[in-house]
């Protein structure tokens, strides 16, 4: 007897958010990324075509980090001391897009050099996150934005604090933004109707809902993004924003993933452990409806994007 | 999934006599879908209607329970897509698969069945064995049976091979896999006979159901699906539309838990295979490997993925002593979200520091989390403060924050006039170093 297969039919779709601009669209990117778009809860191609595949930024720093785990600078060598460099090496590795986070001791000139140094480096669209204080982000993103003027980068971290400074320069300069608000679907909501009130279309804004680490919280961020997709779908306009998270910063920071000593013998080889980390965290993620995922190493980049390659097949 | 009440209503006498206490049978009908009273209530409803009613109130997904030695692994029950729409029930339960062949099989089976794992004060371990019959299939039971308890999932394709097996053990509820259309009867009759669940596998969902229903007309009703799928979209989109047929159509014959593989594609794979099945609906998992780091890492995934979401786990607000303090030692803040006291308590307990703990009531929210909802701000901590008459245990007056509530140490400073308030690293795996080094 043939099986009639239920199918959810969504009044509403996700929106979809082009990162970067070419020569020809006013930028110097040599590639654009587009994410979102989807019509059906992630990957479920039965029941329509998921446009836009899930991609994954590789999260490089303005300065050489001091607190990342030594799994990781021995991963990336010697182009930790240099953004250009590490961008050009995240790229040839086969990040899809980078994210460049600047450091607290980062000043205006320092910061929109090395944005531009990763710029002449690589051809890939480019996030670029402020240190995550709200005076700080502005004082070094809003002459990155205009000094990058057309190249639709993405400016982040664009939090309820500082919004309309961040807002404000990216109309301005014809960026994106990249709006934050920590694992809660109506403070993720609420943002996205205070940025649209500014006047920043739907096109130019991507959803942060913030995530935990598998073991600190990954079950929070996960049913956030799936609350949020589904009401997406249901047609609320405010939460029809691609998705973009963090799991590579959030699973280097747990225990599991930073050290290799003094932990129990039960947890294993600690590298195998690390990536296991942050690629489980992420697949988690990408399953509840991330759009884009930041990673830190370059062998979980590997095996996501093999993952994503393997569920986009219809 | 269970009548609507309109469905219900159909079923009902229809004469509103009121005997049930309500006033229509529709309202009755309402109350029986809301599940808030017993169909016994009504004393005219037919016994065609009572059979249909016990029917739909049938879980859609049948139980499944395998059993050795006292120790259960239970797979099915569920009702929903979604974890937040009320919670995934039973957690997959997670086997190794061993070879009867294997030379190293006693090795793998020690390591693997001694194998525990500690997280946020709960322990681990895995919940069985898949034994697969490429060699003598009931000595390696003998000898998996030697070492281990844990329940078994016996794998072959021959009858009397299987049954060769199962007549070595007694008392367990095992899964024999697993029945196709070729073979399904001789397994049948080898389910019953020894009481075991038995897995059913065939190339469309179409052919699965056929199969379970001809193994429930013989009367083998606790089935299992294999639903096949070679890569990781194919396994997700036959895993939703499974479990969507089963409850959103209660659809009876797909109503089973899963069963997948996830060593299919290689042990590059088997992590992320593993990791979208625990995510994805799959009732029990089977493993090729055994690597502490992977096993660790999937057990947590599954604990996080089956928490009940309306329950965030909290330990108990008050104030905890860790490694002896002594009155001069620091008083660290956090809040009772489970999680954040284990990752604080962990480091500062294996630190060797002294230090006393006051745990917040932030209705079991994250530092972060919390603050942001207006639940650890300076009045309720300096409420805890008072409440947990710190004051009187130690001899210097001194806070350490969270770094990332750094903000409210002004606001505290006027709350808790006499104390001194010092900001503490944002991430608990910080704080030992900072205990050693700002802490004196």
């Amino acid at each position: 007897m043939p099986l009639e297969i239920p199918k959810d039919k969504w009044p509403g779709s996700i929106q979809a958010v082009t990162i970067g601009a070419t020569a020809a669209e006013g930028g110097t990117r040599t590639k654009t990324v587009v994410v979102g778009g989807e019509k059906t809860m992630p990957f479920l191609q039965f029941e329509a075509p998921m446009p836009n595949k899930p991609v994954v930024a590789l999260e490089i720093k303005s300065k050489k980090p001091e607190d990342w785990s030594q799994l990781l600078t021995d991963s990336w060598g010697d182009v930790l001391t240099d953004p250009g460099k590490w961008a050009k090496k995240a790229e040839e590795l086969g990040a899809e897009l980078i994210v460049l986070a600047l450091s607290l001791e980062d000043t205006p000139e320092s910061s929109v050099n090395a944005v531009k140094s990763v710029l002449s480096s690589s051809g890939l669209p480019l996030i670029v996150w402020g240190p995550g204080q709200a005076e700080k982000d502005n004082e070094l993103i809003v002459p990155i934005s205009e000094a990058c003027k057309g190249e639709k980068l993405v400016l982040g971290i664009c939090e309820d604090k500082n919004y309309r400074t961040i807002v404000a320069t990216a109309m301005a300069n014809g960026h994106l933004v990249q709006a934050r608000t920590p694992m809660d679907v109506n403070l993720s909501k609420q943002l996205n109707i205070l940025i649209s009130d500014m006047g920043l279309s739907h096109d130019r804004i991507l959803m942060d809902p913030t995530t935990g680490a598998l073991g600190y919280g990954i079950e929070y961020g996960y049913s956030v993004m799936e609350r949020l997709r589904l009401a997406g779908l249901q047609g609320d306009g405010m939460t029809q924003q691609p998705m973009i998270v963090t799991p590579g910063f959030e699973a280097w920071k747990a225990k599991e993933s930073k050290v290799g000593e003094g932990v129990p013998e039960a947890w294993g080889d600690w590298s195998r452990r690390a990536i296991h980390w942050e690629t489980m965290t992420a697949l988690a993620l990408i399953e509840s409806g991330a759009d884009i995922v930041v990673l830190r190493h370059p062998e979980s980049l590997g095996r996501i994007k093999s993952a994503i390659s393997e569920l986009m097949t219809a | 999934m269970a009548l609507s009440g309109i469905q219900i209503y159909k079923l009902l006498p229809q004469t509103n006599c009121k005997e049930c206490g309500f006033p229509t049978c529709l309202a009755f009908a309402m109350k029986l879908a809301a599940k808030q009273v017993e169909l016994g209530s009504c004393p005219y409803v037919t016994d065609e209607s009572k059979k249909q009613l016990a029917e739909s109130a049938a879980p859609p997904i049948r139980l499944i329970t395998l059993k050795a030695d006292g120790r259960e692994v239970k797979a099915g029950n569920e009702v929903c897509m979604y974890r937040h729409e009320k919670t995934f029930y039973n957690k997959t339960g997670i086997f190794l698969r061993v070879k009867a062949n294997d030379p190293d099989l006693k090795k793998k089976v020690s390591e693997a069945n001694a194998y525990k794992v500690n997280y946020v004060g709960m322990e681990f371990s895995l919940d069985g064995f898949a034994v697969e019959a490429d060699g003598d299939l009931a000595s390696a039971v003998k000898q998996i049976r030697s070492i281990s308890k844990l329940p078994l999932i016996i794998i072959g394709t021959d009858p009397v091979v299987l049954e060769a097996a199962l007549s070595t053990i007694t008392d367990e509820q095992t899964l024999i896999y697993a029945a196709d259309a070729s073979n399904s009867e001789a397994l049948a009759g080898i389910a019953k006979k020894y009481k075991a669940s038995l897995v059913c596998k065939a190339e469309t969902l179409e052919a699965l159901a056929d199969l379970t229903q001809k193994l429930q007309a013989v009367g083998v009703d606790d089935l299992v699906l294999d639903l096949g799928g070679k890569n990781m979209a194919e396994w997700l989109t036959l895993a939703t539309q499974t479990r969507r047929l089963a409850i959103k159509n209660n659809y009876r014959p797909l109503g089973f838990p899963t069963i997948f593989f996830a060593g299919q594609a290689g042990p590059e794979k088997e992590a992320v295979y593993a990791a979208q099945a625990i995510s994805k609906y799959t009732g029990f998992l089977v493993l090729d490997t055994f690597a502490s780091e992977m096993i660790y890492a999937l057990l947590v995934l599954r604990e996080n993925i089956y928490t009940d979401p309306q329950k965030p786990i909290q330990v108990q607000p008050g104030i905890y002593e860790i490694n002896s303090p002594k009155p001069e030692s620091p008083v660290l803040i956090t809040t009772n979200f489970s999680i954040t006291y284990f990752s604080v308590a962990n480091e500062v307990e294996s630190s060797g520091l002294p230090a006393w703990l006051v745990v917040t009531d932030a209705e079991g929210m994250s530092v972060l989390t919390a603050w942001a909802a207006g639940k650890f701000d300076a009045e309720r901590i300096a409420k805890a403060i008072k409440g947990f008459d710190v004051a009187n245990k130690v001899s210097r007056k001194r806070i350490v924050l969270p770094g990332h509530v750094a903000v409210l140490s002004g606001e505290l400073e006027e709350e808790l006039s006499g104390w001194e308030i010092r900001v503490g690293p944002r991430e608990a795996v910080d704080l030992p170093a900072f205990m050693k080094q700002a802490l004196n």
